[in-house]
């Protein structure tokens, strides 16, 4: 089967990803990347933050230089989406009209912003960050005087609020829970951030609901919040999470779950000549003992490699443990791990700082941890995650005992 | 254009013209060259560039940063010459520079 007909159907981090591996590891049948996008895979993390800061251009982005793909023998099709899949016939049928046959699909359709359904939602000004074009727009609407307000206290959101300030703008994170990051963080990493948000001139409005964008001449001009108030703004970054991009599956009867439900190969639990990899899939992590979902980078190079390695007959990738990080000021965030079932927490340094790590903990096995300025901490958190060795609470506690000594 | 060697853990060699301005990992991974994952694209975040540089080449291609030390600690088959490819920016000085990638990145 090296002769067998690939299509990828997204062109992100994923997708542009599994096409260079297929070719890395020798696949030799033609490879068609379809991409709604209008330019060549990039990398996605860094337009809310050093593209957004002006510190990296469209060249430093992109997954491999836009010659490559030809040179590869990649058939990319920018600016093309896919409007049905015949799993019957094995085709999927273009934006374009044509019909593509394929011996193995790989679905990284990815993921899109959630949209607020309330008045105003259509306005000039109101914006997402989710591809280049998105970071464009918000390139140009903050600058020194412009009032910019961030919808959701989570990572995006804080990133982008860490570059505005970064560009001089004034910023205000409304947040619907009385503490950011709620949903992924404990509180002493939401007050850890919160902290330095604030030294950086953000200002927070906790625990408020957003109802109505305002504007004038079809631009926003401010943000109303249930209890009356209106918030002045020039522009408005949503960040309240995102939906996989799973209609082509569910359509075309594959199992979904809020995501492409696949196994450890990244192959669809109903077809065999389906792969979904990346923010669409919905995956088994058997260190966790469970399937879920998960948006970051990691995660979709992850999948493309195994998705890739199962198409070459590689034998799978060893199993991982999933991680992410952010960096907000001079601050770097990495977590290890997701906190499932934990039943208790231990900070090991001083948050007051800036150099710490808070491990979630499960009976005596680390579930997750995210490290503030502690690379140690994540290294090695990161391989007790994978190992699910037990580790004593105390040492972990004690920043004068070495991690390696903890984890000995 | 600087000619940098990357060389596999099996011994393949890949020699490529790297723009000056890039670093060692992103000569390598926009060239697709096997052996470079480069997780998080360039953030000193994930350990996964890791090489080995030639002797000869040690000096100029500077030292490790703190962030990068602590890093290169904890990934696996460390050695003194080990470095990780992201923080190293290619310049006119690196032409002719050799690394080698370890067995696994992870």
């Amino acid at each position: 089967m090296s002769e067998a007909r690939v299509v990828i159907v997204g062109a992100g981090h994923a997708g542009g990803t599994a096409a260079a591996l297929l070719r890395q590891y020798g696949h030799e049948g033609p490879i068609a990347l379809i991409g709604d996008e209008p330019i060549p895979p990039y990398q996605r993390p860094p337009l809310s933050k050093a593209w957004l800061k002006g510190e990296a251009d469209a060249d430093s982005l992109a997954l491999k230089p836009t010659e490559f793909y030809a040179e590869a023998g990649i058939d990319f099709r920018p600016g093309t989406s896919v409007s049905a899949l015949n799993r019957g016939a094995k085709t999927v049928t273009l934006s374009d009209g044509s019909t593509l046959p394929y011996d193995h699909l790989i679905l990284a359709t990815g993921a899109r912003a959630i949209a607020l359904p309330i008045a105003g939602k259509d306005l000039e000004g109101i914006l997402f960050l989710r591809t280049a074009a998105d970071a464009e727009a918000l390139k140009a609407a903050v600058g020194p005087g412009k009032r910019l307000a961030v919808v959701g206290g989570g990572y995006i959101g804080l990133e982008v609020a860490a570059s505005g300030r970064a560009l001089g703008a004034d910023v205000v994170v409304l947040e619907r829970e009385d503490r950011i990051l709620a949903r992924v963080a404990c509180k002493a990493l939401s007050d850890f951030f919160t902290g330095q948000h604030e030294a950086h001139g953000v200002t927070f409005e906790l625990g408020c609901s957003v109802t109505a964008f305002e504007g004038r001449d079809g631009r926003v001009t401010g943000v109303t919040l249930a209890d009356g108030r209106t918030i002045a703004c020039d522009a408005v970054v949503v960040g309240v999470g995102a939906t996989p991009n799973d209609e082509l599956a569910k359509d075309a009867g594959l199992e979904c779950a809020r995501g492409v439900v696949v196994d450890l190969d990244a192959r669809s639990v109903t077809d065999p000549a389906v792969f979904a990899i990346g923010d669409v899939a919905h995956r088994p992590m058997p260190i966790y003992d469970r399937m879920f979902r998960m948006e970051s980078v990691p995660n979709a190079l992850e999948q493309a490699k195994q998705a890739a390695c199962a198409i070459t007959g590689r034998p799978r990738p060893p199993g991982e443990c999933p991680w992410q990080w952010s960096d907000q000021y001079d601050l770097k965030l990495q977590i290890a791990g997701y906190a499932f079932d934990v039943d208790e927490i231990v900070v090991r340094g001083d948050p007051a700082t800036a150099r710490f790590a808070v491990f979630h903990l499960k009976g005596d096995q680390v579930q997750s941890v995210e490290a503030i300025n502690a690379p140690p901490e994540f290294m090695m958190g990161k391989q007790l995650i994978l190992s699910r060795k037990p580790v004593n609470k105390a040492k972990l506690a004690d920043p004068s005992i070495s991690m390696k000594e903890v984890a000995a | 254009m600087a000619k940098i060697t990357y060389v596999e853990h099996n011994g393949t060699e890949h020699t490529i013209d790297v723009k000056p301005g890039l670093s060692v990992m992103e000569g390598a991974v926009k060239n697709n060259i096997p052996g470079i994952d480069a997780d998080c694209g360039g953030a000193c975040a994930c350990a996964t560039c890791h090489v080995y540089v030639n002797e000869a080449w040690l000096e100029k291609t500077g030292t490790r940063s703190a962030m990068e030390e602590s890093m290169l600690d904890f990934a696996e088959g460390v050695q003194d010459n080990s470095r990780l490819s992201c923080q190293i920016k290619v310049t006119d000085a690196l032409d002719g520079l050799v690394v080698t990638m370890p067995e696994s990145q992870h």
